[in-house]
């Protein structure tokens, strides 16, 4: 028996076909694809088995293949963890531990991860559920030593973001360390997605991460069309690309206008501030609504013919107005003095830690999903990989501004030839295939979005797993920290601008 | 510096007219909901079936009721039955009172949002610290684009600032998870009396996707006396932009 499953992006298969590994041979099978196949690992979650057994599962990209490899495994109450020989695998165990009060033996860092309630047993690092620590109540890595000081940041923060707290070690204005700590966003989406699919399921995808709308929903009515074994009409899949490439214009261009703000570059701040929006109010035109609720459903979109020569015309204003307002800050050489070397990572770290998105395309990393494993339009529209190699905030900028000129190129294309159908309104919802497990990814705007779903007998979700490019990105952040000033960190953090809530669900 | 100047001029004006000139907004905009006064009861079961948060409800007279604070202004129930419920273009929907929120066929007046006492201490300056608690960052989205030159919020004396002991108050967007408890409760209590609370978007006003998770605190008015309600998953900026104006007597 081999020690995986294969399965295409956007694939279901009989649980009964899924490999039951022991522990021993999964943990060994996993680190020899991670350490020496060039795998990484896309999703890895524990999900109930039966009455009180729990079972690992573990999704594995193979991107130069373009293959998911599935394996699972059943245990107890305790394993050895895989973090201490593949560091990408720490927030997952982190999260099985808290969740499931399984202890991953070895763990270095076992912390809590959202401080969330447990669905079973213990929580985190062993303790028993009524002495669960209250959030953000856990020891932070800290260092010891002569003028050594330790800067708190958060949940609140001063602009108008999301809440999580930040801890960092510094010595004089270098940051030796930053270690995050989240939960504070925590709604219990997957706990609630359990049971379904129901009136509400859309609606928890659809403000899963609500800048990410288009991304996690399309993720998710992709896993019910595998489950379903339905098929997408061509309009709705070319509309679904167009709505996408419309979600990572919006996001990019705010990004690259924040970025500007947070070295007081105020043209490009103004200007790609109010982009954003004419971008996001081409989504509206859509759907009538700016983040695309209601645009993506099961089986396509639920959107009749939109007035595409008004948004051809409105996108050419887009256009000519980005290039301008981008080029100011590429060629002002104050904003470049403090881009340039701020907050680099290396390849080497970005493969380590699993990383995904524009923050591993700035490394030289040729690593998206629309390429990998193209789903949807992105099967016969190709769109070049971008990317840049120095790692640093100049490169998750210029990657985000080479990104925008591809996705106005697709989005006018895409417009252009625009295919005929009818508006498809099927509901692939409540006929899923019963025992199956379904994986589909697809490359949001932050980068690589994995849902998994295992169904039970009666074809409802048994469990349902959501990885935002967040949940992989954050350690990221931290790495990319040391060794700079403390004053760069809004530069580095805007620079991959993640997403709170979609890490703590 | 030519070049900084040639793109301002490229750039040119993009404040909006609003108030003096009325809004564009999008032919597909779902906004304010009307409801048909006679309502088979059959189909209005049907539509309420069909609504993802329970804000559409049948009164004891078996008439259509919709809650704007917990609608997702999803068009579900407007699908089921286009005879029941239909999403009209009207943007002004926030409210001061709780109650205003609801719709019935009766009431198809825009909720009063005035607010004597604030429009008395705020009207002309008012500072606002914002509290994402749980907020997806659609809310926070839509009203950071206040923000920009397109609203430009400053022009109306309206500014978010960075410490609650610089504000006359919060404003909060998200379900309000029992995470987040302490810290909007400590943001408040930092807010120096007297103090408003807004709840921005169906998730701070009555949990919207969210509501009765046992993770979250059904929005704002679970911890907090709230002041002004503005509708929507997430609001048009309009609607937030128009909730403040009318509140504090500015329209």
């Amino acid at each position: 028996m081999t020690a995986f499953a294969k399965l295409p992006n956007g694939g279901a298969m009989s649980l009964a076909q899924i490999p039951r590994l022991s522990v021993d041979h999964f943990r060994a099978a996993v680190l020899a694809e991670v350490q020496g196949g060039g795998a990484r690992l896309s999703a890895f979650f524990a999900c109930p088995d039966g009455a009180d057994a729990l079972l690992l599962v573990a999704v594995l990209a193979q991107d130069d293949r373009g293959v998911l490899a599935v394996t699972t495994c059943a245990v107890q109450d305790e394993y050895p963890a895989l973090t201490p020989d593949c560091p990408q695998a720490q927030g997952s165990e982190r999260e099985i531990a808290e969740l499931w009060g399984i202890r991953p033996l070895g763990h270095p860092w076992l912390k809590p991860l959202r401080f969330q309630p447990p669905r079973r047993g213990s929580a985190g690092a062993g303790r028993p559920s009524s002495e669960r620590p209250a959030i953000g109540r856990a020891p932070f890595f800290a260092m010891a030593g002569e003028e050594i000081h330790e800067v708190a940041v958060g949940p609140v923060h001063a602009g108008i973001i999301e809440p999580g707290h930040f801890r960092f070690q510094c010595h004089g204005e270098t940051v030796y360390h930053l270690e995050t700590s989240f939960g504070y966003q925590h709604r219990g989406v997957e706990r609630a997605l359990v049971g379904g699919p129901n009136a509400r399921t859309i609606h928890y995808l659809e403000t899963l991460a609500g800048d990410t709308t288009i991304g996690h929903a399309t993720t998710y009515c992709r896993i019910c069309e595998a489950l379903s074994r339905s098929r997408v009409p061509a309009r709705d899949q070319a509309l679904r690309g167009v709505a996408q490439e419309l979600e990572r214009l919006a996001n990019h261009i705010g990004d690259l206008g924040a970025m500007a703000g947070d070295v007081g570059f105020l043209p490009t701040m103004s200007y790609c501030g109010r982009i954003r929006g004419d971008v996001l109010n081409l989504t509206a035109i859509l759907c009538g609504n700016r983040f695309g609720r209601g645009l993506v459903r099961p089986g396509g979109c639920d959107i009749a013919a939109a007035n595409v020569d008004e948004l051809r015309r409105r996108l050419d204003q887009v256009r000519r107005d980005t290039e301008p307002a981008v080029q100011l800050l590429f060629e002002s050489p104050t904003a470049r003095a403090r881009f340039d070397n701020t907050g680099a990572l290396t390849a080497e770290t970005c493969r380590e830690l699993g990383m995904v998105g524009v923050a591993v395309r700035a490394c030289g990393v040729a690593r998206d999903v629309r390429h990998d494993f193209p789903y949807g339009i992105f099967q016969f529209a190709q769109l070049p990989v971008c990317t840049w190699m120095s790692g640093d905030v100049f490169g998750r900028a210029y990657v985000r501004w080479l990104e925008i000129q591809q996705s106005l190129t697709f989005v006018r294309e895409q417009l252009t030839a625009l295919p005929e159908g009818e508006v498809c309104r099927a509901a692939a919802a409540g006929t899923l295939a019963p025992d199956h497990l379904a994986v589909a990814l697809v490359e949001g705007w932050r980068g690589e979005i994995c849902h998994v779903a295992i169904t039970d007998a009666a074809g409802r979700f048994a469990c349902y797993k959501v990885v935002d490019p967040s949940f992989h990105n954050w350690m990221g952040l931290a790495m990319a920290l040391r060794n700079q000033q403390i004053s760069d960190f809004p530069l580095c953090n805007k620079s991959f601008n993640l997403s709170y809530c979609g890490h703590d669900l | 510096m030519l070049k900084l100047i040639a793109a301002r001029l490229q750039q040119g004006y993009r404040t909006i007219g609003y108030p003096a000139a009325a809004p564009t907004l999008p032919e597909r905009y779902r906004g304010r909901p009307l409801l048909a006064a006679a309502a088979d009861s059959a189909a209005l079961a049907r539509a309420m079936a069909k609504c993802p948060t329970g804000a559409l409800r049948a009164t004891p007279d078996a008439r259509p009721a919709l809650d704007l604070g917990a609608c997702l202004f999803c068009d579900a129930c407007a699908r089921e039955c286009p005879d029941i419920v239909r999403f009209s273009s009207e943007f002004r929907q926030a409210a001061a009172k709780r109650e205003e929120l609801i719709v019935t066929p009766d009431r198809a007046d825009i909720p009063v949002a005035l607010h004597r006492e604030a429009s008395r201490l705020f009207g002309r300056s008012l500072k606002l610290r914002q509290v994402s608690a749980g907020g997806c960052n659609a809310c926070e989205a839509d009203v950071n684009v206040l923000n920009t030159v397109v609203f430009d919020l400053g022009r109306f004396g309206i500014q978010f600032v960075a410490s609650p002991r610089h504000a006359d108050g919060l404003l909060i967007t998200g379900p309000v998870p029992e995470n987040m408890r302490e810290a909007v409760l400590k943001s408040y209590a930092a807010t120096p009396a007297p103090k408003i609370v807004i709840a921005v978007g169906a998730c701070a006003i009555s949990g919207g996707p969210y509501k009765d998770h046992p993770e979250v605190h059904n929005g704002a008015g679970g911890l907090l006396p709230v002041d002004l309600f503005v509708p929507g998953c997430p609001p048009h900026p309009l609607t937030i932009l128009d909730g403040l104006l009318r509140f504090l007597g500015r329209l």
